[in-house]
């Protein structure tokens, strides 16, 4: 069983919900990182995802825009973050997904990248500009190695999120706004009408983690209320980062971690 | 390849894209394929195309050019001429009709040298939509003419400053853009690159010009033309000059950007230097660095400013069937003023690189052979960027 799946079955068993952090490795620098790592880990986050930059992440909304930026910037490389992964490894068990872009994994090699990324630690991967389509050679090559994150939205189809969730594994990211990420807006009714719907499709068979502009407590406990298994807080996380000085980071990470976990114990 | 299953040329092309676009991209080829063969469709194209674009452009020859050179015979393919300074109307005419008769409200398209933000601009103020472009910030200063057109044609002008403001930044932020409206907004991309179907739709709309090509030479020498040349950025012009004549004899040659030299960092030459990656939806030949990462690109013309090019002419390169040539930025400012001081033509500079690289040619060349290029636009907008060159370059 992998990692991400027996978080998720530990957390069903305590009758508790999935809070996944994002986080831009190298953002603004690795110190920074390792603070919200351990940050994150003492507020009780369940899974963190781990960005690495890509110079044209058109996903993206301005805050991870401009974190990839600057990480890319300070030099951030595919082996420094394998050995900032490795790192964080050495202090913590927790569930670890990539998240970046198709062309960093292509480029090097969808086998050699996805190899390397699980000897380093890494359990599961996202990429946002993977279609199913083009997805072939990245499942055969994360087979037994990782799990494969995809992406759902409030317009894809029935057959179509059925289709995409036979080929997930770890969780199903439902991306719950029209819209790139860390775009604040006020909960929409048709997010929390995909939530129901999705769950309702596939029926158990995988958890359903909500993201792309969830930001604060409020957030979450709509979404967990509406039937998420997991919510995924990014830009939020990096806001906070580059808003709170080094000595400070791992402290309010914590402290911000803990009020946005709370929401995801059901009562 | 004449409509590639999956969006494939070879292993180039695909759709590489957030799910949030599929949607849009299922409905996009659905309507795409229900309209591009429908008689009344292509009719209302055809009629824009003459009465409104200026279509069948003129195949000149340039005798004084040519005889300068001394060798074949130049023809020039007089995309100049369109209403608007370039090849791009062809394309958003074709784009914007279908919009309409998709009911999209709202067109939003990216612009790297301002010509297609400009045609696209026209298309939808003749159509009766609404557009939005979206333009590198370092472009919107290096054509601010072009900015200044498009807002009298009605279009919001967006200035992109991320990454490097160029090209590539301003086709983020029009998916960006797209994926936040993507229910109420038709994306028009104005080159032969993007996800499936975009090179192939947009090919076919640009293909008048290869097709027009074919029989205006016919007309004068009974024969296909001994080689066709064509600048490449994305590639639009090059694709819709090149494809009708894909399986003649004749030679094809697509020529890059190589700004300051290949050798320098400071070029746009995707296929003559790239390596195969996927950006904006596709998989192709790019200019990325050892990690994959999008490196910075240079050209003098903005238009070819781009670290990317179409699927096609990966595949076209690959297959060995186009040739990929470059031509530096001096080169191209010696065949801009080459041109318009022999045949008292200005050229666009993207189109100026495929002058530069005609005139090698024909310099080689026998006189009884033909060369066509594809004189994809006109240098109005450039002649503040030509003399800042000249001013920084030529010490009289």
């Amino acid at each position: 069983m992998s990692k991400i799946k027996e978080k998720f079955a530990e957390l069903s068993a305590k009758k508790e919900k999935a809070l996944i952090a994002y986080i831009m490795v190298g953002y603004p620098n690795e110190n920074a990182t390792m603070a919200a790592v351990r940050g994150l880990i003492k507020g009780g986050a369940d899974i963190i995802e781990l960005g690495f930059p890509f110079s044209d992440p058109l996903a993206d909304g301005p805050v991870i825009q401009n974190a990839s930026m600057i990480s890319l910037n300070n030099g951030t490389k595919i082996n420094r973050f394998f050995n900032i992964v490795k790192k964080i490894r050495k202090e913590t068990n927790i569930p670890l997904v990539l998240m970046t872009y198709t062309n960093i994994l292509y480029h090097k090699g969808y086998s050699k990248f996805i190899t390397e990324a699980k000897n380093a630690g890494i359990d599961g991967f996202i990429l946002p500009d993977m279609s199913i389509e083009e997805s072939k050679e990245y499942i055969a090559s994360a087979k037994n190695m990782a799990d494969t994150i995809f992406l759902v939205s409030p317009n894809t189809t029935k057959s179509r999120i059925e289709k995409i969730a036979k080929i997930s594994s770890g969780f199903l990211y439902l991306v719950a706004v029209y819209g790139t990420t860390g775009v604040k807006t006020e909960i929409q009714n048709y997010s929390l009408k995909a939530i129901k719907d999705v769950k309702k499709i596939i029926g158990g068979k995988i958890p359903v983690g909500v993201g792309f502009g969830v930001s604060t407590p409020e957030d979450v406990k709509k979404y967990i209320k509406a039937g998420a298994d997991a919510v995924i807080v990014g830009s939020a996380f990096l806001k906070l980062i580059e808003d709170t000085p080094q000595n400070k980071r791992e402290s309010s990470i914590e402290a911000f971690t803990k009020s946005l976990k709370r929401q995801t114990v059901i009562k | 390849m004449k409509y590639p299953k999956e969006g494939r040329f070879g292993e180039f092309g695909g759709k590489y894209i957030p799910e949030t676009l599929v949607p849009a991209i299922e409905e996009l080829e659905e309507n795409y394929l229900k309209f591009k063969d429908n008689k009344e469709f292509k009719k209302e194209l055809d009629y824009y195309l003459k009465q409104y674009a200026g279509r069948p452009t003129p195949l000149y020859y340039a005798k004084n050019l040519s005889e300068k050179c001394g060798g074949a015979k130049i023809y020039l393919k007089r995309e100049d001429l369109l209403h608007g300074g370039a090849h791009k109307i062809n394309n958003t005419l074709g784009q914007a009709l279908l919009a309409k008769k998709m009911n999209k409200k709202r067109i939003i398209a990216e612009t790297g040298a301002g010509q297609h933000g400009v045609a696209t601009a026209m298309a939808c103020a003749v159509l009766g939509i609404k557009s939005e472009v979206y333009m590198g910030y370092k472009d919107t200063i290096r054509q601010k003419l072009n900015v200044y057109r498009m807002n009298m044609l009605g279009s919001k002008v967006h200035p992109v400053k991320s990454g490097s403001k160029t090209l590539k930044d301003a086709i983020n932020e029009a998916i960006r853009d797209w994926i936040t409206n993507v229910e109420t907004t038709y994306y028009l991309l104005g080159s032969a690159v993007g996800p499936h179907p975009y090179p192939v739709m947009v090919r076919d709309f640009q293909s008048v010009i290869g097709e027009e090509i074919k029989v205006q030479m016919k007309k004068i020498s009974n024969k296909s033309p001994d080689t066709v040349i064509a600048c490449v950025g994305g590639g639009s012009n090059a694709i819709g000059t090149f494809y009708p004549l894909v399986d003649t004899n004749t030679e094809l040659i697509g020529v890059e950007a190589a700004g300051k030299g290949l050798k320098s960092k400071y070029h746009s030459a995707t296929l003559s230097a790239g390596t195969k990656g996927v950006l904006h939806g596709m998989m192709t030949y790019l200019l990325q660095d050892e990690e994959g990462q999008i490196t910075e690109t240079h050209s003098i013309s903005a238009g070819l400013d781009y670290p990317g090019v179409g699927p096609e002419h990966s595949y076209l390169k690959d297959t060995k069937r186009v040739k990929y040539h470059s031509a530096t930025d001096a080169e191209v400012i010696d065949a801009f003023l080459m041109l318009t001081r022999t045949e008292g033509i200005i050229p666009a500079l993207e189109s100026a690189h495929a002058i530069a690289e005609a005139m090698k040619v024909a310099k080689r060349s026998k006189k009884s052979e033909s060369i066509v290029v594809t004189l994809s636009g006109r240098g109005d907008k450039d002649v503040e960027e030509v003399q800042r060159y000249l001013n920084k370059h030529v010490k009289n």
